[in-house]
């Protein structure tokens, strides 16, 4: 058992402009769980790709039962063993559940006994599933049990799961764990990628630490603590948003029995939604990724149109606004999707910075845009939330990820909103930039806006949150005071674990 | 192996130099086509792009370069709204009838009477409208009931041109005419001929055209409708999020491509073409598309690739008559400029690169 099932070593790979792995080298045993750390463009993706033969490396080497391995392509890694699931699922919606099965194999057997395997490995392992049902209709969790299927068919030696917990409450966690721990208990060796300290702790055996393309450590999670491997990870101390703990304010907004029809096919309408935002006050609310996220900030930013009598501003209905006049009003907000929906990606950054900010920066005279001042508002947001960019001519899509994360929110904050809704404001975003973001939305709340975080990641929003609400098929539950929830209650708020068993583990 | 690599920028090098870039390889190209039929290729370029600018008898076609580039770039000035916004007006050529049968219709109302300063402006009121109208049909079409605006703008073409033939061979036929069909030549008029000075091709076409490139490029670059017009086109859910009224913005480009269409069909027929007959439609609107891309799309490279188009045309009939070029010679060598430019376009975006090994 001591044998090192997967060996890698001196593994490095450059791209253009960026050493994205270095010399990484380490070791994974059989029925070992594996953590790989690291923030984001620490190069973990990388190095998974590489072990699944989606990249080739510049240098290294790696062997898999002690014999060479070089995958030139993911098909020839999956007959050796390796199995990834993904952090993005690719499953088609409108087909069945043993249909996207089928497609990710090479040689598929017969429906029906695909079928049959399908139930008896989704029961062998506590994850019960019904091969008819179509993807579509599924929660993220069982989508995620697909792709886990998906897998297991292969009987692999090594699995990869890229952040496999950022799509499911606290319950349907300990349900993945407890397939894990089984896959674990009859040899599989498990590489799981996350950067949620307490689930590593929890769970894994060993953790390597990588910063920037290179392995920095290695620790066992079960005696380290969630801040030495945080600092490993960051290179650094971490800084912890501060904020001081106001009254609430007078109501600025209210939402009254809202109910929208989702524009999107599979999306999630709202049902029934009550919410009173007051100035002064930082909302989180959280929820599994499709329960209606992206229709909320719809609905309040004036993207989707609703019927009079359910949104309100300071008593004047607003639910006909279109967003350039709730944004006059004093609403701002930034979605979810960057590239495409809060930033045009084609576009300059100056006109990027005018495509929401001209009704409050007074960007536009009788109809004629003001590019120089469009361009000075640009540089603001540039210069104030640290995007690193050579200049504001540059087209939005040469930014990374996080610095057009970080473009978009200083866009809204700079604003000057009396009311600031975002969506997932620091997904993709390295810690430091992340802590910032925290910062300046506290900031503005400090300052008596009222700010409404929609955010996937339960941390996030119990760190910086006053109030907290569930969003879950589309319901909201009611608020309740962040301070002295439990994980266990906000787990419960978000659904709990959907219905889903628990594993049958055998003994 | 050549692979192609998205660029981070679009190049601007090659956003100026693809339509060059594309008009040599047309030329080379068009040349090896020439040789095959047995037409001396430089001989045949310099009759297309030399002769009528500097040839002998330029003075004869210098004025057509006017006459056929005007309609052209009013037409394709109004399509390039919409292309930017995703909106695709394929039907320019059925809105420049109904515009010329609007206008021509006011001016013959009219006749005899000879008050230029209340019939032309009428004429062009109801030429403007008449286009208009014409490509309303598939924006609200579009607005209400989600049609798609390419399949209805076209068959509305040949409706249009239905109506033309009814028109010249019925209502507005000529009642002196000997019983040929067409209507009354407006251009012999001086209340309803849109013609400023025939010996230099200057009519109101002309002005209407450019007066069009210089509102188009303040537009672009300067008013929040053109920027919501680029936005939408290249980021729809970007545009709702800023909050563009997509109905408003099809109905805005829809409309404003078919009155700009109507004026350069009613200053044709009142002009140029002078009479409302059965041909008197010889295809500028769905040239304009062609000039519209060749442009990029951008105002003032539609005002030079108007010109350039009217420069094959007036070419192509020289070599036509001169070297017995067949005429589909000459529209195969129009459809390689589009196509060579859509291809040396790929460059603005992406970078070609030489990659060695990994054949699979």
């Amino acid at each position: 058992m001591n044998d090192p099932l997967l060996k890698l070593s001196g593994l490095t790979k450059a791209y253009p402009g960026v050493v994205a792995n270095n010399d990484v080298s380490f070791n994974i045993r059989a029925g070992e769980v594996h953590a790989l750390l690291g923030e984001n463009g620490a190069g973990k993706s990388t190095l998974v790709k590489t072990i699944y033969g989606l990249v080739k490396p510049d240098s290294g080497t790696m062997t898999l039962e002690g014999a060479p391995f070089t995958p030139a392509e993911p098909r020839v890694a999956r007959a050796a063993g390796i199995a990834m699931v993904f952090q993005h699922f690719s499953l088609f919606e409108a087909l069945d559940v043993a249909e996207n099965v089928a497609l990710g194999m090479e040689n598929p057997p017969p429906m029906r006994d695909l079928a049959a395997r399908i139930k008896e490995v989704s029961e062998t392992y506590g994850l019960p599933l019904d091969p008819s049902r179509i993807v579509g209709d599924l929660s993220a969790g069982e989508r995620q049990r697909v792709e886990i299927i998906r897998c297991l068919l292969q009987d692999p030696k090594v699995l990869i799961m890229d952040e496999p917990t950022s799509v499911l409450t606290p319950q349907e966690v300990e349900i993945l764990f407890e397939t894990l721990r089984k896959l674990q208990s009859e040899g599989t060796a498990i590489l799981y990628i996350s950067h949620k300290l307490e689930e590593i702790r929890a769970l894994c055996d060993e953790a390597t630490v990588l910063r920037l393309g290179e392995v920095v450590g290695t620790c066992d999670p079960r005696t380290s603590s969630a801040r030495e491997m945080a600092e490993l990870m960051v290179g650094g101390t971490l800084h912890v948003p501060e904020r001081e703990i106001g009254e609430s304010g007078e109501t600025l907004m209210k939402i009254k029995g809202l109910s929208v029809a989702s524009p999107a096919e599979f999306g999630t309408s709202l049902k029934g939604i009550n919410l009173d935002i007051r100035a002064g006050d930082v909302i989180g609310i959280g929820g599994v990724a499709g329960n209606g996220q992206d229709e909320l900030l719809a609905a309040l930013s004036g993207e989707i149109r609703t019927p009079a009598g359910n949104i309100f501003f300071h008593d004047q209905d607003i639910g006909h606004h279109a967003p350039d006049l709730r944004r006059s009003l004093g609403i701002c907000a930034a979605p979810e999707e960057r590239m495409g929906h809060a930033a045009a990606p084609d576009m300059s950054l100056t006109e990027n910075a005018a495509l929401t900010g001209r009704k409050r920066k007074n960007l536009t005279k009788n109809g004629f845009i003001d590019w120089a001042s469009a361009r000075t508002f640009a540089e603001e947001i540039i210069e104030r939330f640290d995007v690193r960019t050579p200049g504001t001519a540059n087209a939005a899509r040469s930014l990374s990820g996080g610095n057009l994360q970080k473009f978009v929110i200083g866009r809204e904050i700079l604003q000057d909103p009396q009311v600031l809704i975002v969506n997932q404001p620091t997904w993709g975003v390295d810690a430091s930039a992340a802590a910032a973001i925290r910062q300046a939305l506290l900031d503005l709340a400090a300052k008596g806006a009222a700010v409404i975080v929609i955010s996937q990641d339960l941390d996030e929003l119990m760190e910086i949150s006053d109030y907290f609400a569930a969003l879950n098929e589309g319901r909201l539950s009611p608020l309740r005071p962040a301070q002295g929830l439990t994980v266990d209650e906000v787990g419960l708020m978000l659904g709990g674990a959907h219905d889903m068993e628990v594993a049958h583990v055998d003994a | 192996m050549l692979t192609l690599e998205k660029r981070p920028q679009p190049s601007q090098f090659w956003s100026y130099a693809a339509p060059l870039v594309a008009v040599v390889l047309t030329m080379i190209a068009g040349a090896a086509l020439f040789a095959s039929l047995g037409t001396p290729p430089i001989e045949a370029l310099s009759k297309i792009f030399w002769e009528p600018l500097f040839g002998e008898f330029n003075f004869f076609y210098l004025p057509q370069l006017l006459v056929k580039g005007a309609p052209l770039v009013a037409i394709a000035l109004g399509l390039s709204l919409g292309f930017k916004a995703g909106i695709w007006n394929i039907g320019a050529e059925g809105q420049y009838i109904i515009g010329a049968l609007c206008g021509a219709a006011v001016g013959l109302a009219f006749y005899p009477m000879e008050s230029r300063w209340l019939i032309f402006p009428l004429m062009l009121i109801a030429g403007a409208l008449g286009g208009f109208a014409w490509a309303m049909i598939p924006g609200i079409l579009r607005v209400k009931f989600n049609t798609n605006e390419i399949l209805v703008s076209l068959m509305l073409v040949y409706v249009a041109e239905q109506l033309l033939a009814s028109m010249a061979l019925g209502l507005m036929k000529n009642p002196e005419g000997m019983g040929f069909p067409g209507s009354r030549n407006l251009s012999q008029y001086a209340s309803s001929s849109s013609w400023i000075d025939q010996g230099y091709g200057m009519h109101w076409g002309v002005v209407i055209a450019l007066i069009a490139v210089i509102f188009a490029y303040i537009l672009f670059s300067k008013h929040i409708l053109g920027f919501q017009i680029k936005l939408a086109g290249q980021a729809p859910r970007a545009a709702a999020f800023s909050g563009v009224n997509p109905a408003r913005l099809v109905l805005f480009c829809l409309g404003t491509s078919g009155a700009l269409a109507g004026l350069a069909g009613l200053t044709e027929v009142s002009g140029p073409a002078g009479l409302v007959s059965i041909d008197f439609n010889v295809g500028y609107g769905f040239t304009a598309i062609i000039v519209a891309f060749l442009g990029r799309l951008n105002p003032i490279g539609i005002l030079f690739a108007g010109a350039l188009m009217a420069l094959t045309y007036i070419g192509g009939d020289v070599a036509q008559s001169s070297l017995g070029l067949p005429g589909a010679a000459i529209q195969v060598f129009q459809g390689m400029l589009l196509f060579f430019l859509l291809a040396v376009d790929v460059l603005t975006n992406y970078r070609v690169r030489i990659k060695q090994g990994a054949v699979a």
